[in-house]
């Protein structure tokens, strides 16, 4: 691992200065992406700013009809919350999917998303559900926060401080985990909010989280599992490692979207 | 060099570390508790996992200085060095649960973690799903 120095901000604004002054800096939220990374040294900063000790980034509230994930709660309270239970339980249960407990007791949704791993499952919650990234400077959509692996809209020194997401009338994510890193090889997540559908997918594009039209359309006409039948993905555009190949992923996308339908009722 | 202050299986203790310093390294090279072991080193295996304020961390993944001021437990501080093993010690030992023997206290410390965390919901199912996970125990 190569040196760094360490700093820890009681703030929003300490962090983002940081951000902005020193060379090459980043921030750590729960560590559990950029720590291997760094130790891989395939990332190197000279900086890292802990958002642990930042007051009023951590909690779940429910206003009015959407919900609010502050950037620093991790997967675990995520999971467990008896808030996220009980209004979007879909997302509860993709928090508890994640990893396994130990990464679940560090690791952050404002995190997850801002590294936007093309197997990572909050991406495709925060996409399936329109949410809605609340950053020191602005608001934006989740339509226009994904960029491609590992790319976000983000500026240099912007910081995700909550995730807003609106409550729908159903939802279900259904994965196919590698069977070591839990890492999704292929997550459908779909929802249902009065007109609007949203089918989207972690794991298999080649360029990151994805919505698939086809299937929203279908789905429109009747929300249901047979609605999607016959329907395909094509292979093109699909990532292809040793963990399978881009026809297998887009087979399996079709499998998971109807089981996900399903599973919304 | 960052001065950190932990509770360590009781104990207070401190450190001027450098910032790369995880807190396996600090447990083991540091403090000579060897116990806790790294397996994998990129975050998926748990044989490194310990407790910090009473929830399972895999300690090879935080630097020592992300958690100043915290109460680990580790796998020398689950029983009375002069008492009997810790139950679910004497159960994996019971049950030959250990196969080499290296990830041992990592699984241990994760087997207790999620007796912890689901008490009495914790049953044979759950049980069955995560001994058929191959490296990490996911429940
Ligand atoms: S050594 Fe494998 S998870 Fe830490």
């Amino acid at each position: 691992m190569y040196a760094f120095t360490q700093h820890r901000p009681a703030t929003v604004r300490q962090a983002a200065s940081l951000l902005a002054k020193q060379e090459e800096a980043k921030l750590l939220a729960g560590g559990h992406t950029l720590i291997p990374t760094m130790k891989l040294r395939l990332a190197g900063p000279k900086h890292l700013v802990d958002l642990s000790k930042v007051e009023g980034l951590s909690g779940i509230e429910m206003k009015g009809r959407s919900l609010t994930i502050g950037a620093m709660t991790t997967h675990v309270e995520v999971q467990t919350s008896p808030v996220v239970r009980e209004n979007i339980p879909a997302l509860a249960e993709l928090a508890g999917k994640i990893g396994d407990p130990a990464v679940r007791h560090r690791g952050t949704i404002g995190g997850s998303l801002a590294n936007n791993d093309p197997n990572a499952d909050y991406p495709a919650a925060a996409l399936g559900l329109g949410a809605t990234i609340i950053t020191n400077k602005r608001r934006i959509p989740a339509d226009e926060f994904f960029k491609g692996l590992f790319e976000t809209a983000l500026e240099p020194d912007e910081i995700v401080t909550k995730v807003q997401f609106p409550k729908v009338n159903k939802a279900a994510y259904v994965k196919f985990p590698n069977p070591a890193s839990r890492y999704a090889l292929v997550g459908v997540f779909v929802s249902k909010r009065s007109s609007e559908i949203r089918v989207v997918v972690t794991g298999a594009g080649a360029n990151g989280v994805f919505r698939v039209t086809a299937f929203e359309e279908a789905l429109k006409k009747r929300f249901g599992a047979k609605s999607l039948e016959g329907l395909t993905v094509p292979a093109d555009g699909m990532a292809s490692d040793i963990h399978g190949s881009a026809e297998y992923r887009a087979h399996l996308i079709g499998v998971l979207a109807r089981r996900a339908v399903a599973a919304a009722g | 060099m960052p001065a950190v202050a932990l509770t360590v299986n009781g104990k207070p203790v401190t450190g001027d570390v450098d910032p790369r310093t995880l807190l396996v390294q600090f447990l083991r090279e540091n403090l000579r508790l060897t116990g806790t072991h790294v397996g994998c080193d990129t975050s998926q295996c748990g044989a490194c996992v310990v407790h910090v304020d009473g929830k399972a961390v895999k300690a090879c993944t935080v630097f020592v200085w992300q958690i100043d001021g915290a109460n680990i437990t580790t796998i020398e501080g689950l029983a009375d060095p002069n008492g009997p093993l810790h139950p679910m010690q004497e159960a994996f030992r019971e049950h030959h649960g250990l196969q080499c023997g290296y990830c041992t206290p990592g699984m241990i410390m994760t087997a207790v973690d999620m007796v912890n965390r689901k008490g009495h919901d914790l049953d044979d199912p759950t049980i069955a799903i995560s001994a058929a996970a191959p490296a990490t125990i996911t429940s």
